[in-house]
């Protein structure tokens, strides 16, 4: 447990001082959020019977920063490592191999978290989007399942990256598109009934759902049906991560 | 008694259809500089992989520190230290951080400021790993490998593409192991590199071993024909014998006789290199 968070504190060392990493994890959504909350800041959303349109934005943008610390910010950072040979070098030490995994996980987990912090602390001074107290538990229990799932998801995709180049194009062409169509950029009511069913066939939907009912006023709290799916989701890329991980750089 | 830091039998290695490693034998004794000599793809990483522990072997025997590396458990990896043919250190942790980070993977670790001294980089200790010249990064990278205080080093072609500075450097750095009383597995294709730092020399070609002996012995460079020249009404002679004594001699007494000189004469023995191109096939 101390060699994990030996490991931790060097990782956390490594992120905040790689501008790519901060930038996309910890700018960009809060830059998101300041867009959209300009642009439609006054308009009105009509999803639980009609609520602020940056009401409905804080919880998405937590949403996309949670998935952006976790899947995103692991995927890249393992395949950089592994195709830098540090994977590979770090496994010639006695350190278990499972512990590198940990200190990165452990990351994904504090960014996560203070991602949430930030969003809920600009949504509630800058917006009066309140943060629900009385609901603290449910959302953090979405968060938890949320995040762990993603980690999961994040390390499996990187069976899927081949190289360094590789990784941000593969990783944004599958979010990006997933963002827009689960409601996260583009607020429910104007998505066609379509496009929301094929989002449903993805966990980043499901985790809006669960997070957006945890978080907003009138919402249902916990979502145990949607929280049901993005678990699943998580125990699929577990057991594809198990499998197809690889330590060893694949490319050169 | 001699004793045996690494014991290879007989060691074949397949990828497929193709023999990377064919039946090869070699012993390193504790404290030597060993070096591995071969021309690219000549099988050296995938031998000195097989003895780290990252590959699996084919057929043969295998013993590093009297233990198999397919089996190697952390009390195994806490006595070798690797250095990986090509590895980028993680560019925004410093020179400290760097060694700290992996002193704490072990569990008796060289002291952090001792081994930025043994590697050269106490001017650099708190530059960040990016703003490293790729010699300082190398020299990084080995006090990453040393800073457990491993008996066993592995560096796989540690000086590949360095500038001279640096390679001597680098060199600088391996030869005071030996004075730690490290063992060191060293591959590498530039036979100087060889000659300069190993006690003991082991040149592969094709996954076959082809020489080995110590740098001076190797390839029985004292028996062969040692080569004459000299230019004659302007043209260049060159000729080989097994006796350069005499045909020296005959030469000489001729042209002494003749009362003119014997212009540019040069003997040489072959040098290592032209042994090491031959040995390879590589001539």
């Amino acid at each position: 447990m101390s060699l994990v968070l030996h490991q931790f504190r060097y990782d956390q060392k490594a992120f905040w001082r790689n501008p790519a990493s901060v930038f996309f994890t910890v700018g960009f959504p809060v830059i998101l959020l300041l867009i959209f909350a300009t642009v439609f800041g006054d308009q009105t959303v009509e999803v639980r019977g009609g609520i602020k349109t940056t009401t409905y934005y804080v919880p998405a943008i937590i949403t996309l920063s949670v998935i952006s610390a976790t899947m995103q910010s692991l995927a890249m950072s393992l395949v950089i490592a592994r195709e830098d040979g540090r994977l590979k070098r770090g496994r010639g030490t006695p350190m278990p191999p499972w512990v590198f995994i940990a200190g990165r996980i452990g990351n994904s987990i504090v960014v996560a978290l203070l991602m949430l912090a930030l969003i809920a602390a600009i949504g509630d001074l800058a917006y009066g989007v309140g943060f629900p107290w009385s609901r603290l538990p449910d959302i953090l229990l979405s968060l938890l399942v949320g995040t762990a799932a993603f980690c999961c998801l994040g390390i499996a995709l990187t069976a899927a990256i081949p190289s360094q180049d590789a990784a941000a194009p593969i990783v944004n062409a599958l979010l990006l598109p997933l963002y827009f169509l689960s409601g996260v950029f583009i607020p429910d009511d104007q998505l066609p009934s379509g496009v929301i069913h094929f989002a449903d066939a993805f966990p980043i939907r499901h985790f809006f759902e669960s997070f957006f009912d945890a978080y907003v006023p009138g919402g249902a709290g916990v979502s145990w049906d949607n929280l049901a799916v993005v678990a699943i989701w998580g125990l699929v890329g577990a057991f594809l991560a198990i499998r197809y991980f690889r330590w060893t750089p694949r490319s050169g | 008694m001699p004793d045996t830091v690494i014991s290879i039998r007989g060691l074949r290695k397949s990828y497929g259809d193709a023999e990377a490693v064919r039946g090869i034998d070699l012993e390193v004794e504790r404290g030597e500089v060993f070096a591995f000599l071969g021309p690219n793809g000549a099988g050296k990483t995938t031998t000195v992989e097989i003895l780290e522990g990252y590959r699996k072997r084919s057929a043969g025997e295998v013993s590093v520190l009297g233990q198999d590396p397919e089996r190697g458990d952390r009390r195994w990896r806490e006595r070798i230290g690797i250095v990986l043919q090509s590895c980028r250190l993680d560019p925004y942790l410093t020179v400290r951080e760097s060694l700290a980070l992996y002193a704490g993977y072990y569990q008796a670790p060289r002291p952090i400021d001792e081994t930025i001294e043994l590697v050269g980089l106490a001017e650099k200790a708190d530059a960040r790993a990016r703003s490293l010249s790729g010699g300082q990064q190398r020299r990084l990278d080995v006090g990453m490998a040393l800073v457990g205080d491993p008996e066993l080093l592995f560096l796989d072609e540690p000086t590949t593409g360095f500038d001279p500075s640096a390679r001597r450097q680098a060199w600088e750095t391996i030869a005071g192991l030996r004075e730690l009383g490290k063992t060191v597995f060293l591959t590498t294709h530039y036979m100087d590199e060889a000659q300069r730092l190993a006690d003991r020399v082991t040149i592969i070609a094709g996954g076959e071993i082809v020489a080995r002996g110590t740098p001076e012995d190797l390839g029985d460079r004292e028996s062969r024909p040692a080569r004459i020249s000299y230019r004659e009404d302007g043209r260049e002679v060159s000729l080989e014998t097994t006796t350069p004594v005499r045909t020296l001699n005959e030469l000489t007494g001729r042209a002494l006789a003749e009362g003119r000189e014997l212009e540019g004469l040069e003997v040489a023995r072959p040098s290592l290199e032209d042994v090491y191109l031959e040995l390879t096939g590589q001539l």
